[in-house]
């Protein structure tokens, strides 16, 4: 049903939302009422109930229509997803069933100017006065930034460190928040990207997650998953990519011949493929890994995070240059799909910081 | 006295997109093993269709039933998932689901229609795989029911369905009493895509298992198939400089 979706109501217009910068609303709110806007939210607040590897299936098989905004509609799901698991009843019932409907959208705020992977070093400081915490700072790279309704942001409450952060929820329109200009970037156009600007910003104390000092954990519990999904926009995106070239290898000739006549162009395509299907089956079993709260989860999400984000920008970029010129061309999709999954190798953890987790599992004592 | 229950009849057929349907070696027919399947195209209009109905509040219930193989109770998940109540798999497999043709099919439908007192059956006019159009026509002459087949409006009206079928000559309009039979034409609406919720909800609806037999049909098939050949290679043509060499040509090939 999602191939379906991609290919009828995304597929035709990723082009377009990429070169117009057009933040598809009404598609998305499509994908909500099939229930896309909380896939692994539970269903009592308006989710759906799934698993990880359900939803790792979904962004993988909506991706093939478009990276970009699969990636948005995952970092929403993660957002629900946060206020549902760590928040109480008021602010389940508050928040969930708009964000699953998509009336609402939401965005996700850890990273600043100053701290990106080093993101335990936050600066954005709440100050508790009386019921309100007052924040002040700033966050960078924020995907939707500006256009959306509800903004979890990691703040400092206690002192340095992890420890220090807790989570807030602060809703569109709160005086005191404010967006720097849209960023122009390479890919990822269908969603608007911004700096959130908090300045004196009062915020509730009961829209605060969980507890002071959580929100490092919740931070990190999020990301896990965030990282599973990421690695599925790749995964779809190469599918595509794949599908992309073999057709471009049947038809186009040259020396007499058609491309696909070619060995090792062939071969390159076995390579591909097969990439794939080991990315595919590295990441499935991350996400059952998740699911059932394994002690390896972590690692295996990193693992996969790091394999499959970089084996199919690689499958991608293959892609391209088998189409040759037309490759570079704007009008062939490929290129696309290659500039959109490019960043997956750098945000929800860059994938240097991917090895510095997997390497920490590996060489502590219980590892 | 609103109609009870409505009969949507599914046909499973080879995906409508694959590009390569290959003849078996002994002609005997089309090679189907390991090629992807799913339903109908116009049978899930004719599920949007009956579904749309009950939405309305024109009828009850929606059942999907389709004969075949184990496979074919994917199909009927999938109209459960679009919003039928229920489903009835009619396990036809082997050598019987070979020679299974429209005849048969028709006789397991009109059995099971006239059993749990269907009031409309709906069908998709024809199954994308073998284009035979009989099914819906046969099921109707079988239980002696009138049929409004092509229908590209359906609208119930009382005890009758006005029916707006698609002819060569352009559109008709008639009214036939209930029960009856309706076949869907590709304009008679858009089928929605299963909600995620509703996917989950059909796991669990029932479908009931038959077989042709406890339904007293007989599957023998009155139809052999002799044999099936792709259709022949596209000959090159042949290139002219005058209209008079063309018609010459044409003459000459006994074409004029």
């Amino acid at each position: 049903m999602a191939f379906d979706f991609a290919a009828h109501e995304m597929s035709p217009h990723m082009a377009e939302w990429d070169e117009k910068e057009i933040f598809p609303v009404e598609t998305m709110r499509k994908a909500a009422q099939l229930g896309f806007g909380g896939i692994y939210v539970q269903p009592e607040v308006g989710g759906s109930g799934l698993s990880r590897l359900d939803t790792s299936v979904i962004f993988e098989a909506l991706s093939t229509g478009c990276v970009s905004t699969t990636a948005y509609i995952s970092i929403h799901n993660m957002c629900n997803w946060m206020i549902d698991t760590f928040g109480n009843t008021e602010q389940r019932e508050k928040f969930c069933p708009e964000l699953c409907t998509m009336d609402k959208f939401a965005s996700y705020c850890l990273t600043e100017p100053g701290s990106g992977s080093d993101a335990a070093s936050l600066l954005t400081t709440a100050k508790l006065e009386g019921d309100h915490y007052i924040l002040n700072g700033s966050k960078a790279f924020i995907s939707g930034g500006g256009d959306t309704d509800v903004y979890i942001v990691m703040c400092r409450t206690g002192g340095k460190g992890p420890k220090g952060i807790s989570c807030v929820v602060v809703e569109k329109d709160t005086p005191g928040l404010s967006f720097g200009k849209k960023e122009k970037k390479v890919g990822w156009n269908s969603q608007p990207t911004r700096a959130v600007i908090l300045e004196d910003c009062h915020v509730p104390v009961t829209n605060r997650l969980g507890q002071e000092g959580q929100g490092f954990n919740i931070a990190m519990r999020g990301l896990n998953g965030g990282r599973i999904n990421i690695a599925s926009c790749s995964l779809g995106a190469a599918h595509a990519c794949v599908q992309l070239a073999r057709d471009h290898l049947l038809v186009r000739k040259q020396f007499g011949e058609a491309l696909s006549n070619n060995q090792f162009l062939q071969f390159k395509l076995a390579e591909m493929a097969t990439k794939l299907v080991a990315s595919r089956l590295l990441l499935r079993e991350a996400a059952v890994a998740l699911q059932e709260s394994r002690s390896d989860a972590v690692s295996l999400c990193s693992m996969a995070k790091l394999f499959v984000t970089d084996e199919c920008f690689n499958i991608c970029n293959q892609a391209l240059q088998m189409h040759g010129g037309y490759g570079y061309l704007k009008d062939y999709a490929v290129q696309q799909f290659v500039r959109d999954i490019r960043v997956h190798q750098i945000l929800e953890g860059t994938n240097e910081v991917m090895r510095m987790i997997i390497a920490r599992s590996l060489l502590s004592e219980s590892g | 006295m609103s109609p009870a229950s409505v009969f949507v009849c599914l046909s499973l057929t080879l995906l409508s997109d694959y590009p390569v349907i290959r003849v078996k070696p002994d002609n005997s027919g089309v090679v189907t093993d390991g090629v992807k399947h799913s339903m109908n195209p116009f049978c899930e209009i004719a599920v949007e269709e009956a579904v749309k109905l009950k939405e309305k509040k024109f009828i009850k219930e929606v059942v999907a039933v389709s004969c075949g193989p184990t496979q074919v109770t994917e199909t009927i998940r999938t109209a459960l998932a679009m919003g039928c109540d229920r489903g009835i798999h009619v396990e036809v497999s082997g050598k019987d689901y070979e020679a299974m043709g429209p005849l048969q099919i028709a006789k397991i439908f009109a059995a099971l229609a006239k059993k749990e007192e269907a009031s409309l059956v709906i069908l998709g006019k024809q199954a994308i795989d073998d284009d035979c159009n009989q099914t819906g026509q046969m099921t109707a002459a079988l239980l002696d029911w009138p049929q409004g087949t092509f229908a590209s409006e359906v609208t119930i009206d009382g005890e009758k369905v006005k029916v707006v079928r698609e002819i060569d000559g352009g559109l008709e309009t008639i009214k036939i009493s209930m029960p009856a039979v309706l076949t869907a034409d590709l304009r008679l609406n858009t089928p929605r895509y299963a909600t995620l919720p509703n996917i989950m909800k059909a796991k669990k609806k029932k479908i009931a298992n038959m077989k042709p037999a406890d339904l007293g049909v007989d599957m023998v098939s009155r139809v052999e198939v002799l044999r099936v050949d792709e259709p022949p290679t596209r000959l090159a043509g042949v290139k002219v400089e005058t209209v008079d060499d063309l018609v010459a040509k044409l003459k000459a090939n006994g074409t004029i």
